[in-house]
């Protein structure tokens, strides 16, 4: 067993992970970067569209590209990056965080270190996470496998589509199909509303005249060898009308119904999860229950932008750096998710500096406005023209709003 | 008076359009300029960012050759166009970016198909490979 002792480890080579690196060893320190996969860059490789990187760099790149420059920029500092690299688990030994890991290269490797940022992004949910009832033929996938099958492997899944779910890589799957001459017939939604961004609804959907069914539910599959269609059916007044139920025939069903950050490993290791956000709780600089193991990117919870990942990972990684140095946390505020907030992340404040908080709407609306009220007084209010659950909206708090807060205060933030 | 969503970016505003003339539109609703622009030239003439991914020319002994060290052999190169690509001639473009055979090594940036279809915009690789 080969044996490494580092200031820092950084499970997951994706956007997150090399971000968080990155801040890491601008600050001096160092540190691994272990991913699973035979190459860096994670998910984002297999995203050829476009799109990434407004905020981030400006411009509007594709996966592969917006990948490459957190890559080169990690390249560019030495940070030493493992792929083909899976981590076994994580263990708490004394001062030691200790990270077993194994390779085909490398064999079992044994990182002893003082500070762990969690950056494993997400997986998809499946068929069995939403319990469709029918056949178990062939042809049902989900839409990242689909993606990474057309996008990298160079095989087309199927030739008659049908998306169940509308989250924003089914959607992205729905004009890649139709581009490389697949017919989608339609894009089925259990929810009143579209869970992907507009912007792709309108460019992925309308474009090519792909029906979306809102407020129906994919209530029986059919065939024996391979999938020959399904059944469709119009949920009203909350329940689903099976006298309106139609069937469309198709050969192949992708499953865009929605991602889970990929916490087995943190789990393993005692961290704590949120069940609002499946992923770990945190404190205010992204440290999880575990003193010295940080989480950031889509592992902490499922971000729509990467650019956002980026920000919120750099941020993680000088976290783990402060760490490093000596600092501990401090006393914190808690937030309370008012009217129409589903969460907000992180979930705890500190009032002597300022704190970048994520946060998703419950609801879908216009002229909506953002309120933050320590003990039941306003300190902020935002004017927002429109929120809706897959939009991530973001919120800035610092002493300004917190310093008259005194120990335990309230901090109470609502959509209304 | 119609309505219209934008895409220029993520924030999706809500524009509303009022045509003035054969040629001349106006817009409110938007947060930024963009909105403007992009209300004007989804009506006056639809563009879109065309990425997809063209075949790699297998004769070259690179194609072939583990010369990455960890990586899986290179199937598809990933690409796109460098600016938003005229709607109506999307297939027309996709055929021909089907039809590329690239040989490799191939770097992000680099151009697989230049002009495409007179328009003056390129066709790049977005990955190295």
């Amino acid at each position: 067993m080969k044996n490494i002792q580092i200031d820092a480890v950084v499970i997951g080579g994706g956007a997150a992970g090399m971000s968080a690196a990155c801040e890491l060893k601008s600050r001096g320190f160092s540190v691994v970067v272990l991913d699973r996969d035979e190459e860096m860059g994670g998910i984002l490789m297999q995203c050829i569209h476009n799109g990434f990187g407004l905020i981030e760099f400006n411009e509007e790149l594709s996966g592969p590209e917006f990948a490459q420059r957190v890559h080169s920029k990690a390249s560019s500092l030495d940070i030493p990056m493992l792929t083909g690299t899976t981590v076994l688990d994580l263990k708490v030994e004394g001062e030691s965080r200790v990270v077993h890991c194994v390779s085909s290269v490398q064999g079992v490797i044994e990182i002893r270190t003082r500070a762990v940022v969690l950056a494993m992004g997400c997986r998809e949910r499946n068929r069995g996470n939403i319990r469709i009832p029918g056949t178990r033929p062939a042809g049902i996938f989900t839409a990242g496998l689909a993606q990474r099958l057309v996008n990298i492997d160079g095989y087309i899944p199927g030739k008659d589509v049908v998306i169940i779910g509308s989250g924003d890589i089914g959607l992205i799957m729905a004009r890649r199909l139709s581009w490389v001459g697949c017919k989608v017939h339609a894009v089925v939604e259990i929810l009143p509303y579209p869970s992907g961004l507009t912007r792709n609804i309108v460019q992925c959907l309308n474009d090519f005249n792909i029906p979306l069914y809102l407020s129906h539910q994919t209530t029986n599959i059919f065939g024996a060898d391979r999938v020959e269609g399904i059944e469709v059916t119009p949920i009203e007044n909350g329940a689903v009308d099976y006298d309106k139920s139609f069937k469309i025939d198709c050969d192949t069903l992708l499953l865009s119904v929605g991602l889970i950050p990929e916490n087995e490993l943190s789990k393993k290791a005692g961290i704590e999860i949120n069940p609002a956000t499946n992923g770990p709780w945190v404190d205010s600089a992204l440290m999880t229950n575990i003193p010295g193991v940080f989480a950031c990117g889509n592992v902490l919870h499922v971000h729509d932008l990467v650019d956002f990942v980026v920000e919120e990972s750099r941020r993680a990684g000088g976290f783990a750096a402060d760490w490093l140095s000596g600092v501990r946390p401090q006393k914190e505020l808690k937030i309370k998710t008012g009217a129409n907030v589903r969460y907000v992340n992180p979930s705890r404040v500190n009032p002597s500096r300022d704190n970048k908080l994520y946060l998703r709407s419950l609801v879908v609306k216009n002229d909506a406005v953002l309120e933050v009220k320590v003990d039941n007084r306003v300190v902020r209010s935002i004017k927002k023209q429109h929120v809706q659950p897959s939009e991530m909206l973001s919120l800035n708090l610092g002493p300004k709003e917190l310093e008259s807060a005194g120990i335990d205060a309230s901090v109470e933030i609502s959509i209304l | 008076m119609s309505e219209m969503i934008c895409i220029t970016c993520p924030m999706g505003c809500h524009l509303h359009i009022e045509q003035i003339s054969d040629t001349e539109i106006a817009v409110t609703g938007n947060r930024c300029h963009r909105g403007e622009v992009y209300a004007k030239e989804e009506i006056l003439s639809p563009r879109r960012v065309v990425t997809a991914t063209c075949p790699i020319d297998m004769s070259s002994d690179i194609a072939n050759s583990h010369y990455f060290e960890n990586m899986y052999r290179p199937r598809r190169v990933p690409v796109r166009t460098t600016a938003a690509f005229p709607k109506e001639r999307i297939p027309e473009l996709l055929s021909q970016i089907y039809a590329l055979k690239v040989k490799l090594p191939v770097t992000a940036g680099q151009v697989v198909l230049h002009d495409a279809l007179g328009t003056g915009i390129d066709v790049i690789a977005t990955r190295t490979m």
